[in-house]
């Protein structure tokens, strides 16, 4: 038999072939970064790591978490690291995060940042104190018909140490169509003290790979991976009055900051203004807990907004955007003379414009903390 | 046989002459695309010079000691394409590794050389007019440097007209193209120094 038309396709696959060796003998040499050595604040911790991954991945193999509310996609900016060794310039994934001062200063997203070689970097000490923790989920409750009360047991001999409002983030498996680990912030909603224990209040947002998977797949009794606690955004140690605004699963950080201040016995040391909006009486949760709390403590004061009441509602508070009600009580029944503070969590879009309510209502930028997920 | 051009004349023709983009006009995608940017420019044209010089050479060994013995010339454009793919894949590693900043820069354009027109028009041209190996690799380094130099060019000129005023209806792509078209009539007027066939 002649076999002469088997030479084509010989020739084009050992040609083909070669070619690929050479490309992966290449990728060999080229992409094979070494060990590298990461010195984080001036030598407080050494670490010796294998290069070639992104900065964020490598300290979190490394039990560093560097915060990071969109897991690593270069699209919240949270993950800021000074980087004090010379690791080129910064890219152009980077610079829209970034003030004049940070790029000064060499501040890079370490997401987007690779180890090429040795480094040192400088963080805030206080991201030495987030672990990762596994939980198992105790219990799954509907709070609304689209917000999840999700608690989790932590591990034996787990506890984690944080601070009412701060945030943790959760780490959901492959699913569906999703092909690879998530992680995703949520506001911790449960008290500090239950330190074996964390709660997250999780809205169902669509298309949401997070939050897709906890309402439909997660079930009780299933492991998590959980990494706590994240986040500026809690309690000053002040007298002034404090102005909170919320609307959805942004009840989270209050729930957590109201039962520690109930138990810590701060209720009574300063003014507290609730705000809490939402569009429809479906949309409310907790309003048993919050009127208790003002029932029991005199200076707590809980405001619920509708900003569309149905007329099955029979809605008799305050209706309206949450804002309109925010400015209405600043400038009518919350003292203008005191001191205050401003406490927000909830959409991007509601924090933007109760920053707008509150400033034009004479309090100051640096007195209004709050945590933007992206 | 290869025809008989002195080096010289082949390298310079190749650039001016019968530059690859102004005068064939192949390649004209990235050309249009990248020239927004010169630092971009600037890094595309180096790396179009490296992979055109290399698939050149490397396609002119193919060519003269598999294809031609083996009979299967007709294979070229096949294995023409992954030469060059596996060359562009190597530079892509690299440029990765040397710097990021380019790599982000370039983007897509980096592994889009591989179907740039010019790159497999040049070993097209090498095939057809049997140039010898080291005319091969003359021709794609000429033909590299003639489209680095378009593209400076171009890139040069945008950074002009960026900032003078356009009637609406040219802004962007309109007066490009157009400045492409006067570009390209003056090289035409190169042609009558040398021509290389």
């Amino acid at each position: 038999m002649d076999l002469a038309f088997l030479i084509a396709p010989m020739a084009i696959a050992s040609l083909s072939a070669a070619f690929a060796a050479l490309v992966s003998v290449t990728d060999k040499i080229v992409n094979n970064y070494g060990e590298a050595v990461i010195n984080v604040n001036d030598g407080s911790k050494k670490l010796d790591v294998t290069g070639g991954a992104n900065m964020l991945v490598t300290l979190a193999e490394n039990q560093i978490f560097i915060p990071s509310a969109c897991g690593g996609r270069g699209s919240c900016g949270e993950c800021k690291v000074k980087v004090e060794s010379d690791i080129g310039p910064h890219l152009p994934t980077e610079i829209p995060y970034l003030t004049r001062e940070q790029i000064d200063d060499n501040v890079r997203l370490s997401c987007q940042v690779k180890i090429k070689g040795d480094v040192d970097i400088q963080i805030p000490e206080y991201l030495f104190k987030i672990k990762q923790y596994t939980g198992t989920v105790e219990r799954i409750r509907d709070v609304t018909h689209d917000i999840k009360e999700v608690y989790f047991k932590l591990d034996e001999g787990q506890t984690v140490d944080f601070r009412a409002g701060q945030y943790g983030q959760i780490e959901t498996p492959p699913y569906a169509k999703v092909k690879e680990r998530t992680q995703r912030a949520y506001s911790m909603s449960s008290k500090p003290s239950d330190n074996n224990h964390v709660e997250f209040l999780v809205r169902l947002v669509p298309g949401g790979i997070v939050t897709t998977y906890v309402h439909e797949h997660l079930k009780e009794g299933e492991k998590m991976k959980i990494i706590a606690p994240f986040g500026e955004f809690y309690v000053r140690d002040t007298d002034a009055t404090m102005i909170c605004v919320a609307g959805g699963s942004g009840m989270a950080p209050f729930k957590s900051i109201f039962y520690d201040f109930v138990e810590k016995d701060k209720m009574e040391e300063r003014d507290i203004w609730y705000f809490f909006g939402a569009r429809t009486k479906k949309d409310l949760f907790y309003l048993e807990e919050m009127q208790k709390f003002q029932d029991e403590h005199e200076r707590f004061h809980f405001v619920a907004a509708l900003s569309e009441p149905q007329p099955e509602d029979d809605w008799q508070g305050e209706t309206g955007l949450i804002t309109d009600v925010l400015d209405k009580y600043l400038k009518s029944k919350i003292s203008a003379d005191a001191p205050k503070e401003g406490y927000l969590c909830g959409s991007p879009g509601m924090l933007d414009a109760c920053m707008d309510v509150m400033r034009s209502n004479d309090m100051s930028d640096d007195k209004i903390y709050f945590d933007k997920f992206a | 046989m290869a025809p008989d051009i002195p080096m010289f004349s082949l390298f310079f023709a190749s650039i001016f002459t019968s530059n690859i983009l102004l005068a064939n006009f192949l390649g004209m995608c990235s050309f249009i695309a990248i020239s927004k940017d010169i630092n971009s420019s600037n890094g595309l044209g180096m790396a179009v010079v490296v992979v055109l010089t290399f698939t050149a050479s490397i396609n002119w060994v193919v060519l003269n000691y598999v294809l031609i013995p083996l009979d299967l010339v007709y294979l070229r454009f096949i294995i023409f394409i992954i030469v060059i793919a596996s060359v562009v894949q190597m530079l892509e590693m690299i440029i990765d590794r040397v710097s990021q900043t380019l790599y982000l820069n370039l983007g897509i354009f980096l592994p889009l050389i591989t179907v740039n027109c010019a790159i497999l028009g040049v070993s097209l041209f090498m095939e057809i007019r049997q140039y010898s190996f080291l005319q091969s690799a003359v021709f794609g380094l000429g033909s590299g440097l003639g489209w680095w130099l378009a593209i400076m060019a171009l890139a040069a000129i945008r950074k002009k007209t960026e900032k003078s005023k356009v009637s609406a209806g040219l802004q962007g792509a309109g007066l490009t193209f157009i400045t492409i078209g006067f570009m390209a009539m003056a090289f035409i007027g190169f042609t009558g120094l040398l021509q290389v066939q």
